[in-house]
């Protein structure tokens, strides 16, 4: 079974929040359940630095051998940063999702009000399986 | 609820994700496809193919039947060859995709895609019943496990007194494999040397443990649907539902050769193509190569770069380990060689044409 990190915040499409309670600025990833779900992830596309986006937009995607799935941003606000490394080796989504395979950072605006927490969203999983 | 093969429960126990494949429960993957896809390409891989329809056609005219149902010259096959054919419809249209096998002079065996074989079976019934041959759908009764990859030889070799090394592509030998009756095949569906091997379903977890016992020295793995689907791409390979349907002949697969007008006696579908032989089709089936990181799918348009015409649709699509890029494959019209892209989702993502396959295994 994937692991899920008890200090996350998680959506049900799969992607996980860090840093949310500091309400500054927060990481975004996709889960290992998730990633674990793809197969062997070959290609991340994320939003551009500076861009604004909206809680529930789908803002880029991750594609793996045998399917493509759009990422959604978790929560409004602005892109501030992207993860260059993933985009150069997409397999860190699959070996580290929760580490050095992050997706991108963004200065929150607003949060919506239907984030998971890590015992919600094991629920959302095994629903799935 | 999807028809578990005879090795589900190693499967589950490999931790295979299951997938539904043609009304199967399938192994999609054990680990990491592409580690699954690389250790077929230089090593062995083990398939479940449970899931491919066996049929047997028997009798005195067994081999006049076929001749007549298929679009192939089978009465010529020596017993112990094989030949890929295809069986279509009156109107020239695949119904499948078919390796059959000539047992003995008057026993055949004809293998079909597990989305296809129940149709096939009715067909070929259908279509013989003019003739002193009988047809069984015994695909319920067979197991099918493939050994796949540069060592499959010497990995099989360990468990089996039959001649191997004699045994050419695509020829069929009855032999004791692991204490199992099998037939020996050496056909497959991935561009590498390797052998499918027909056992009766109740001996399939014995054989697939012998196998991976004995290949585990030679870096054998087991292989899913995944890497099946990217190493059969990369070979170039059709795959039914995909390069081939109901809605198109052979002659616009680019695959005319299978159909056999030297033959005598009729066939079906002799009347609806015999005047299409010699008229290009309008598409052809061609690789791309995608200069990006974006895969082209199945269902994506191909569209001409400087204005954005669709030309083609894309057929096959996926990341390709031996080149390193995405490839697919396409029907393409045939007056545009060039200046190509793919529509991914929306964007012109530029793609080279390339000749099939896109691996070539060396010799």
């Amino acid at each position: 079974m994937s692991s899920i990190p008890e200090e996350l915040s998680y959506t049900k499409e799969h992607e996980w929040i860090a840093g949310l309670e500091d309400g500054i600025t927060v990481t975004v990833g996709i889960t290992a359940y998730a990633a674990e779900s793809l197969g062997d992830v070959v290609f991340v596309q994320l939003p551009e630095a500076g861009a604004t986006v909206e809680a529930g937009d789908a803002v880029g995607e991750v594609e793996s051998t045998k399917s493509v799935s759009d990422i959604y941003a978790p929560v409004s606000g602005e892109v501030v940063e992207v993860n260059q490394v993933v985009v150069d080796d997409p397999s860190l989504v699959n070996s580290d999702p929760y580490g050095d395979g992050w997706l991108f950072r963004v200065r929150v605006q607003d949060t919506p009000e239907d984030l998971l927490s890590a015992e919600e969203y094991a629920t959302v999983t095994t629903a799935d399986s | 609820m999807s028809r578990p093969t005879p090795l589900r429960e190693v499967h589950e126990s490999l931790g295979a994700t299951l997938t539904d494949f043609a009304g199967w429960l399938m192994p999609l993957r054990y680990g990491s496809e592409s580690a699954e896809h690389n250790a077929v390409r230089t090593a062995a891989g083990l398939f479940d193919l449970s899931h491919m329809g066996e049929i047997f056609v028997t009798g005195p005219q067994a081999a006049d039947a076929l001749d007549h149902a298929l679009v192939g010259h089978l009465s010529v096959l020596e017993p112990g060859r094989a030949r890929y054919t295809m069986i279509c419809a009156a109107d020239g249209g695949v119904l499948d995709d078919l390796i059959v096998y000539r047992l003995a002079a008057e026993e055949f065996l004809v293998v079909a895609n597990a989305s296809n074989y129940p149709k096939v079976a009715a067909e070929l019934t259908e279509r013989t019943a003019g003739f002193e041959a009988a047809v069984e759908d015994r695909s319920d009764r067979y197991g099918l496990i493939a050994v796949q990859g540069p060592r499959s030889q010497e990995i099989l070799a360990t468990l089996t007194d039959a001649d191997l090394p004699s045994l050419k592509y695509y020829a069929g030998l009855p032999a004791t494999v692991a204490g199992v009756e099998a037939l020996i095949a050496r056909t497959g569906y991935t561009g590498e040397d390797g052998f499918e091997l027909f056992v009766a379903a109740g001996d399939a977890v014995t054989l697939w443990q012998e196998v991976t016992k004995a290949g585990d020295a030679y870096g054998l793995r087991p292989a899913g649907l995944s890497a099946r689907d990217t190493l059969r791409l990369e070979a170039g390979m059709p795959l039914y539902g995909n390069e081939l349907n109901a809605g198109l002949t052979p002659f616009d697969a680019g695959l005319g050769r299978v159909v056999r007008f030297d033959k005598p006696g009729d066939f079906v579908g002799r009347a609806a193509l015999a005047p299409l032989k010699d008229i290009p089709p309008r598409r052809r089936l061609t690789g791309l190569v995608a200069r990006g990181r974006r895969v082209p799918r199945h269902g994506y348009p191909v569209v001409r770069l400087t204005d954005g015409t669709v030309v083609g649709e894309v057929t096959s699509g996926a990341p390709s380990q031996s080149l390193g890029k995405p490839i697919a494959m396409a029907y393409v019209d045939t007056d545009v060689s060039e200046g190509l892209a793919v529509d991914i989702r929306g964007s012109h993502e530029p793609v080279d044409v390339v000749d099939l396959p896109f691996y070539r295994r060396s010799k």
